[in-house]
């Protein structure tokens, strides 16, 4: 008995000292404290090329807003956690976002896959998440908590087509990427052909690290399409170009926005001059015609990005960007509440942003239209934007 | 017909470049009985030295492939003398576990010397594609096919007539029986080690210009190798020669009359398949025969 008690005793102190530091931890009351935004983002790792413009411009965009007095007079704080663009780490920063640091939106991750492993806890804690992934199955069908800023491969797809369509040409050859990039974009090709009055004669798929596709390109020029589409990301798609050139094919080659960048250019040499390709207006902003919407946007966007970091903007960059923008958009006189947060993105139309202009509803969450996307065509190893 | 022509083409560049990879697995496996599975790091290793040497340098393409060669043959030297020798108690498994473990190292080392992007690289010479009977053929095929054969002769015959590679030869068979005739069969296997890192840099020199060049396009291209080697009967010279022509012809044959969903299937099931019906490999005695 004796001996209990002291035990006990000697507990208490202990125990005192354990409610002390859990209360440490709880999560403090909200009133005139910051409002705590999540971001996810694949900064490190093979996608780093995604998540890393992403952090930056969500830190950016953060900043700038703070140092014009924050949000209803609240500072804006963002907790960034990294990916390394793997599914379960994407899932357990989530979780740290949600439980542990109680952020009122989250903005990320980065890739499809990512997306949809976070996809049901943001939905399950009722918190607005905003992607930055393009596959279309984030948005589609609608959930109420999650959102994204990223052009989806239809509007790509349609714009190509559209582009093949007004060419006068009805035969295509498909050679895409064998994983989820070129499984996404093959599956809306061969969908949405019909619709332009397009026939694929031949699909054919080749896998990122290989290094030949004559084989393939052989098969496809059996079956004469009148243009070829090739959907990958790099440095596949440069193998193609060149293979394309070596083979002496003369029809049109088309290729997706995974490859909008320098580096595609870089990579294919002189085997890109031809090449037409669908893209975010990011790439040719210069190039865009004084009355466009997004012109002034951009140019402030890249302006911005590139005093700051010193390193040259990406298309990828500015999904992040959008995503706080609209964010900020929506926080304002909600007091931190996710749900009113949640009904005012909703609410958002023709806000005009990087990636185009962006028109929520509640049975729309990524908002975007054909116009999201300009066909530009290489020439002399620059970026030609095509006007029709 | 022109279709098969260009399937045959198309097929016999990368068996080539199979080939290559398969003789530097061969090479190493008779003289230690180990597969290396950081080989494929070598032929990375390679074709980002072709990177920076040709491209960026802008070094007479002779040079730069001979220093390319020597380099990476140097990697192959001292990680035999630092990884591979050093270890007190060398099992099969414990040895292979670090060449896994050398391949994920270089892969990295890479990634930081190079970056994560793919480079390209000019071809050793700039003519238009060849066309023979409506396929095309391209001048990089013709310079990989006698690199390849020059370099397959040379070792060859470096085995069949020199002193040094009949004494390698040797201690390949038997290192004790070697040892006891004064063959110092230490030095010997340190050879194999550097020629069979010099045949995986030949392989990533040749590729470089066909290809995109990144720090991770060696482990694919190291497992196909292996498969090769193993179809042609590891240990085996010309069956590695071989057993990379076919799996290259087989899988572009594969690709053009079935479906390119295919393709990395083809070399894994003819992998499976020469395991189970003739372990040994096609060239292979009922014991492994040695070159």
């Amino acid at each position: 008995m004796s001996a209990t008690t002291s035990i006990r005793k000697r507990l208490l102190p202990v125990m005192a000292l354990v409610v002390v530091g859990l209360m440490a931890f709880c999560p403090a009351p909200q009133a005139a404290e910051n409002l705590k935004i999540g971001g996810v983002f694949s900064v490190t790792g093979p996608t780093s090329f995604l998540g890393d413009p992403e952090k930056k411009s969500m830190e950016m965009v953060v900043d700038a807003i703070n140092s014009a007095g924050g949000i209803d007079g609240r500072m804006l704080e963002a907790v960034i956690y990294d990916t390394e663009g793997d599914p379960q780490r994407a899932v357990n920063a989530v979780s740290k976002l949600i439980n542990r640091d109680g952020v009122i939106a989250i903005i990320g991750p980065s890739l499809t896959p990512t997306t949809l492993a976070v996809k049901n806890l943001a939905l399950n804690a009722k918190v607005p998440l905003i992607s930055c992934a393009a596959g279309i199955q984030i948005t589609e069908p609608v959930t109420p908590w999650v959102f994204k800023t990223a052009q989806s491969d239809v509007l790509a797809v349609a714009t190509v087509y559209g582009h093949i369509q007004r060419s006068g040409l009805k035969k295509i050859g498909l050679l895409s990427v064998a994983n989820a990039f070129g499984e996404s974009g093959k599956q809306q090709l061969e969908q949405q052909a019909p619709a332009f009055g397009l026939e694929v004669v031949a699909a054919e798929k080749f896998g990122a690290k290989d290094s030949d596709m004559t084989a393939q390109l052989t098969k496809i020029r059996k079956a004469a399409p009148d243009a070829v589409i090739c959907w990958g990301t790099n440095p596949g798609p440069a193998v193609v170009a060149k293979n394309f050139g070596q083979l002496g094919l003369e029809m049109p080659l088309y290729q997706s926005h995974g490859v909008a960048s320098p580096k595609f250019i870089e990579l294919a040499g002189s085997a890109a001059e031809g090449i037409l390709l669908p893209t975010g207006k990011i790439l040719v902003a210069g190039l865009l015609p004084a009355d466009d919407l997004q012109k002034p946007v951009l140019e402030a966007y890249i302006q911005q990005f590139e005093s700051r970091y010193q390193m040259p903007v990406s298309g990828f960059g500015g999904y992040a960007y959008d995503a706080m923008q609209l964010l900020a958009k929506a926080l304002a006189g909600t007091d931190g509440d996710p749900e009113k947060v949640r009904a005012n993105l909703e609410q958002i139309t023709g806000h005009v942003g990087v990636s185009g202009v962006f028109n929520f509803s509640p049975s729309e969450h990524n908002g975007l239209g054909a116009d999201a996307f300009v066909m530009v065509r290489i020439k002399d190893g620059k970026w030609e934007l095509i006007q029709d | 017909m022109q279709e098969l022509l260009q399937y045959l083409f198309s097929g016999i560049t990368n068996g080539a470049i199979y080939a290559v990879i398969a003789v530097g697995f061969a090479l190493l496996f008779n003289a230690t009985e180990l597969i290396n599975f950081a080989h494929g790091e070598f032929v990375m290793l390679g074709a980002l030295g072709m990177v920076t040497l040709y491209n960026g340098l802008g070094l007479p393409l002779a040079a730069a492939f001979l220093l390319t060669t020597l380099g990476v043959s140097a990697v192959g030297f001292l990680f035999e003398r630092f990884a591979i020798r050093t270890v007190k108690r060398p099992d099969a498994i414990v040895l292979v576990i670090i060449t896994v473990g050398a391949s994920i190292f270089l892969r990295g080392v890479a990634m930081l010397g190079w970056g994560k992007d793919a480079h390209s690289v000019a071809p050793f010479s700039d003519h238009p594609p060849l066309s023979i009977a409506g396929a095309n053929l391209l001048p990089q095929s013709l310079w990989i096919l006698t690199i390849v054969l020059g370099a397959v002769l040379g070792l060859h015959l470096f085995f069949t007539r020199s002193l040094t590679g009949k004494a390698m030869l040797a201690s390949a068979i038997s290192r004790r029986a070697a040892w006891l005739v004064g063959i110092p069969t230490g030095r010997m296997v340190q050879l194999a080690f550097v020629l069979s890192a010099a045949m995986g840099a030949v392989a990533g020199v040749i590729i470089a210009p066909i290809t995109m060049c990144s720090y991770d396009m060696g482990t694919l291209l190291g497992l196909k190798g292996f498969c090769a080697a193993m179809l042609g009967g590891l240990g085996s010279l010309w069956g590695g020669v071989l057993g990379g022509f076919l799996l290259g012809v087989l899988e572009a044959l594969g690709v053009g009359f079935l479906s390119s969903s295919l393709k990395d299937a083809i070399a894994f099931v003819l992998l499976l398949l020469i395991l189970y019906i003739r372990p040994a490999g096609l060239l292979g005695a009922r014991k492994v025969q040695r070159f």
